[in-house]
């Protein structure tokens, strides 16, 4: 092969250009509405609906045919079967079969991870269209057998002879059985998600009122940006669906307040997560299509936002150094040292409700003098978020937060609400995204209206 | 595509004991397939006038097989009668009892097709009753042919020629399977605007066209119509139907566009897409429409008003915004889906019948808005048609409707979407402001 490059005596032009001139735009996305666990989605696979979630971002952008540069999706939930899960999606889809996938795996923060990673490539000049995405489903979790039984089942599938084999079947005992069903648990502490939130919520003494109050606002939030259509581009119904089925448009403060806390309750100090400050398990999937701007001209598509940078964090929460779901605070002040910002420049905020208390946690924890200098290494605090700029149209509180595919419903829905945006002061509109994930870690990132 | 029924007495033992008992006897229609033959056989030219002559001219250079007398037992594919020169009720005689010894030897799915003209553009009484009687002729006939075969007929403005560009589109169209559910029906060309047919099969490329309502039934059908004909459709539907809607979109390689049409700013929107998406906008099918039946007596003002403000005030707000744009200026078409609820009427549907007649109405009057920049403006009027919607009604009353026309059977959404897709396309230019009902001829009603 190479001798055939050789013989042509030709050098070739490098087609990469240098990253400055080149950036990666978002072009719109589609996700199909979030179902609670159980419910609708009850009978479809992460294929399923994230081939659903790319046949409707095809039809919305004309993508048909299109041979993309690369698609990059996940779950967190995955059966083993589904170890191509985004290619067979994109067979499955109306997408040129040349199309090229991956499957990436980063817990809560997978979709938002999808989207920096190709926007990287693009900025590279690998690739110049991408699309990113990831699915969940809950209700379609991966069941395995016990650690007893499965070595069993592995040795009798080396087993030679019927004698031998009878032997390795009378190994089998009851206790073997029990299937082993996935949890949030997290494997080093034993504690679920919930719980090590519930150390974190009473660290930074956040109250059950700031709590129900801020799922409140989502509810509401994201029931006002349905009801003025601004969801009609940016999702595909399915099965019956068209909203997200956990949402309630017509919740209150009293009815949230009268929930019974869920985590926490062992704690000494007075329990103040509930089921409405905390997001269910959910289903659902989302796609984001991203392109060079050339890409997105030549194929008269619309840019909304730009990808400007991401940045990824981690904490010791086994040692009990930080909060499980903390790491975006050490990521988001990095990110904007990087860009000479402050909390003041940003426009939007979306920090991702795992739960109330995440949210609420991660504010104070900005807002705390001791802690900027301390573990932010800052002069002081980090600063204060307006809260009249955080998750404007809802969140996970209100949404459902299906792992993988929360990031890319709130890339799709920011880049939007960048775009309505415009300008601000004369120069484009800043908005922070900010997920949280499993194993202490937390992935961020930086869009600019296009 | 044929219903059970039809498929029984079609042959053999059912075809026979259907016969035998006088019972109902459909037979499979033939629909428009790319690369068929125009007709199924030789087509006599009944008429002596020079316009007579002209048409045989124009089917000769289409490649047809062409007769100026009929040859005895020789089957037809078609048999056109032109009647342009008739100046007396007398004058009829001759050339239809002439048609009249061949309609035996008509093939299976045969044409009949009048070439007249506009009774309200003739000069004298006698001129216009006999314009007027072959009305009435032709929707006769069209009862009495057998075996799918329809009669339908051109009326021409009393300056335009028998071969100007759109009496050779519609007397194509009526030839053609594109036709098949079209029956005893008349389209009138009043102007020279428009393009002379060619054999292209693709008589609708280059051109963009909107599809509402295009997430299933009628208008997913026009959808794959208009592209089948080389158009680029963008799709558009209520954003709860946005899972069909998108499945329509990849399959016609278009793009889906969740709007619900009954927004204030839904005109724009639509031109916006289009043009930013598409770089034109040529065509704008108005298919969406809601049925919330009720009589009168019972009728609350929530179902009034919904099916007004979708089926006739939102197509009368986007065209204000179509009209108003620049980008609608090269020669555009609208057609908007009527319904033989609006001409007829219907009982339980006075909101929609109100709201049909209401696109008849708009239609007719359109049309001289239209006409400035070289665009047309049409509405087809379906009768019974097989959709999901039809296939929920009662089993008899489903089956009464299906068979109370000309041709005995219900009709498929392709037939309507053939009739939108001639009415959009450049041969039928010189028709405009025409109510073109696709119903086998619906013995009921108007």
């Amino acid at each position: 092969m190479a001798a055939a490059d050789v013989t042509t005596g030709e050098t070739r032009e490098p087609t990469i250009t240098p990253q400055s001139t080149r950036s990666a735009v978002i072009v719109g996305g589609n996700r199909i509405p979030f179902a609670r666990t159980g419910g609708a989605y009850v009978k479809s696979s992460n294929q399923d609906m994230l081939t659903a979630a790319l046949e409707g971002l095809i039809a919305r952008f004309g993508l048909q045919d299109e041979r993309i540069g690369e698609v990059a999706a996940g779950a967190v939930l995955k059966h083993s079967r589904d170890f191509n899960l985004t290619r067979e999606a994109v067979l499955g889809s109306a997408l040129s079969p040349e199309t090229p996938a991956y499957d990436l795996q980063q817990a809560c923060a997978t979709g938002l991870e999808t989207v920096i990673g190709l926007s990287n490539k693009i900025k590279l000049g690998q690739i110049d269209s991408a699309i990113a995405g990831g699915v969940d489903s809950a209700s379609d979790a991966p069941i395995a057998v016990s650690e007893g039984l499965r070595e069993i089942l592995l040795d009798l599938n080396r087993a030679k002879t019927p004698v031998q084999k009878l032997k390795i079947i009378g190994r089998i005992r009851p206790k073997d059985l029990a299937p082993d069903a996935p949890n949030t648990g997290e494997p080093r502490t034993g504690l679920s998600m919930g719980e090590h939130q519930a150390l974190t919520t009473a660290q930074w003494k956040i109250t059950r009122e700031a709590q129900d109050e801020l799922a409140f606002n989502s509810h509401r939030n994201l029931a006002s940006a349905y009801e003025r259509g601004f969801f009609d581009d940016l999702m595909t119904p399915y099965r019956g669906l068209s909203r997200d089925s956990n949402m309630r448009a017509d919740t209150t403060l009293e009815k949230l307040a009268s929930l019974k806390p869920v985590f926490g309750k062992n704690l000494g100090s007075e329990a103040t997560m509930t089921a409405g400050n905390s997001t269910p398990l959910t289903d659902g999937a989302s796609t984001v299509l991203l392109a060079t701007e050339e890409w997105a001209d030549a194929h008269a598509l619309p840019k909304l936002a730009t990808v400007l940078d991401g940045e990824a964090a981690a904490v010791d929460f086994v040692h009990g150094k930080d909060g499980l779901l903390m790491a975006p605070v050490f990521a988001v002040p990095r990110l904007l040292a990087r860009h000479g910002l402050t909390l003041e420049d940003i426009d939007f905020f979306e920090i991702h409700e795992a739960f109330a208390g995440t949210v609420l946690s991660t504010l104070a924890a900005w807002e705390d003098e001791d802690f900027g200098r301390t573990r932010l290494g800052l002069d002081g605090a980090l600063g204060k978020v307006d809260r009249a700029k955080l998750n404007v149209n809802g969140s996970s509180l209100a949404a459902g937060h299906p792992f993988a595919a929360t990031g890319g419903r709130i890339v799709a829905s920011l880049a939007k609400m960048l775009h309505e945006k415009g300008t601000v002061d004369g120069r484009p509109a800043r908005g922070l995204i900010s997920v949280c994930a499993a194993g202490g870690q937390g992935v961020v990132a930086l869009l600019e209206a296009a | 595509m044929t219903d059970k029924y039809t498929q029984l007495v079609s042959h053999g033992l059912g075809k026979d004991v259907a016969k035998r008992l006088g019972l109902p006897q459909p037979v499979a229609l033939r629909r428009y397939q790319p690369g068929a033959p125009l007709v199924t056989g030789p087509v006599l030219v009944n008429g002596d006038s020079a316009g007579a002559d002209d048409v045989a001219t124009a089917l000769l250079g289409w490649g047809l097989d062409v007769r100026r007398n009929a040859l005895p037992k020789e089957k037809l594919g078609a048999i056109i009668l032109v009647l342009d020169a008739v100046q007396h009720p007398r004058d009829l005689a001759k050339p239809v009892l002439t048609a009249g010894t061949s309609l035996r030897d008509l093939a299976a799915n045969a044409r009949v097709v009048t070439i007249s003209r506009t009774s309200g553009s003739a000069r004298t009484p006698a001129s216009a009753a006999a314009r007027q009687g072959i009305d009435g002729l032709l929707r006769s006939l069209a009862k009495e042919l057998r075996a799918g075969a329809t009669a339908n007929g051109i009326l021409l403005d009393d300056d335009l020629a028998t071969t100007s560009p759109s009496s050779l589109g519609a007397l194509r169209f009526f030839l053609s399977g594109r036709s098949a559910y079209v029956d005893g029906q008349f389209l009138t060309v009043r102007s020279t605007s428009g393009m002379v047919p060619t054999d292209s099969e693709k008589p609708l490329a280059g051109k963009v066209a909107v599809v509402t309502g295009a997430a299933r039934g009628i208008g997913a059908a026009i959808a794959r119509t208009l592209h089948r004909d080389g158009a680029t459709i963008v799709a558009v539907d209520i954003p709860a139907a946005g899972d069909h809607l998108a499945a329509v979109a990849n399959e016609v390689r278009g793009t889906a566009l969740q709007l619900d049409i009954s927004r204030d700013d839904a005109g724009h929107r639509i031109i916006d897409h289009a043009v930013e998406r598409h770089g034109r906008l040529d065509i704008v099918v108005h298919n969406a429409g809601i049925t919330r039946d009720r009589l009168l007596a019972n009728m609350d003002e929530g179902r009034w008003q919904s099916v007004i403000a979708v089926n006739i005030a939102a197509q009368l707000s986007i065209n204000e915004a179509l009209l108003a744009s620049k980008h609608f200026k090269d020669a555009p078409r609208i057609v908007s889906v009527a319904s033989t609820s609006g001409i007829a009427g219907n009982r339980g549907q006075t909101n929609y019948g109100a709201s049909k007649g209401g696109v008849i109405g708009m239609v007719r009057s359109t049309a001289a808005l239209m006409e400035p920049f070289g665009g047309t403006i049409n509405a087809v009027a379906p009768g019974f048609i097989e959709t999901e919607m039809t296939a929920k009604m009662p089993f008899a009353i489903r089956e009464a409707a299906r068979r109370l026309n000309s041709l005995k059977q219900g009709g498929q959404p392709q037939d309507v979407a053939e009739a939108i897709s001639f009415l959009a396309s450049d041969a039928a230019g010189g028709i405009s402001g025409e109510v073109l009902r696709v119903c086998g001829q619906q013995l009921v009603g108007a």
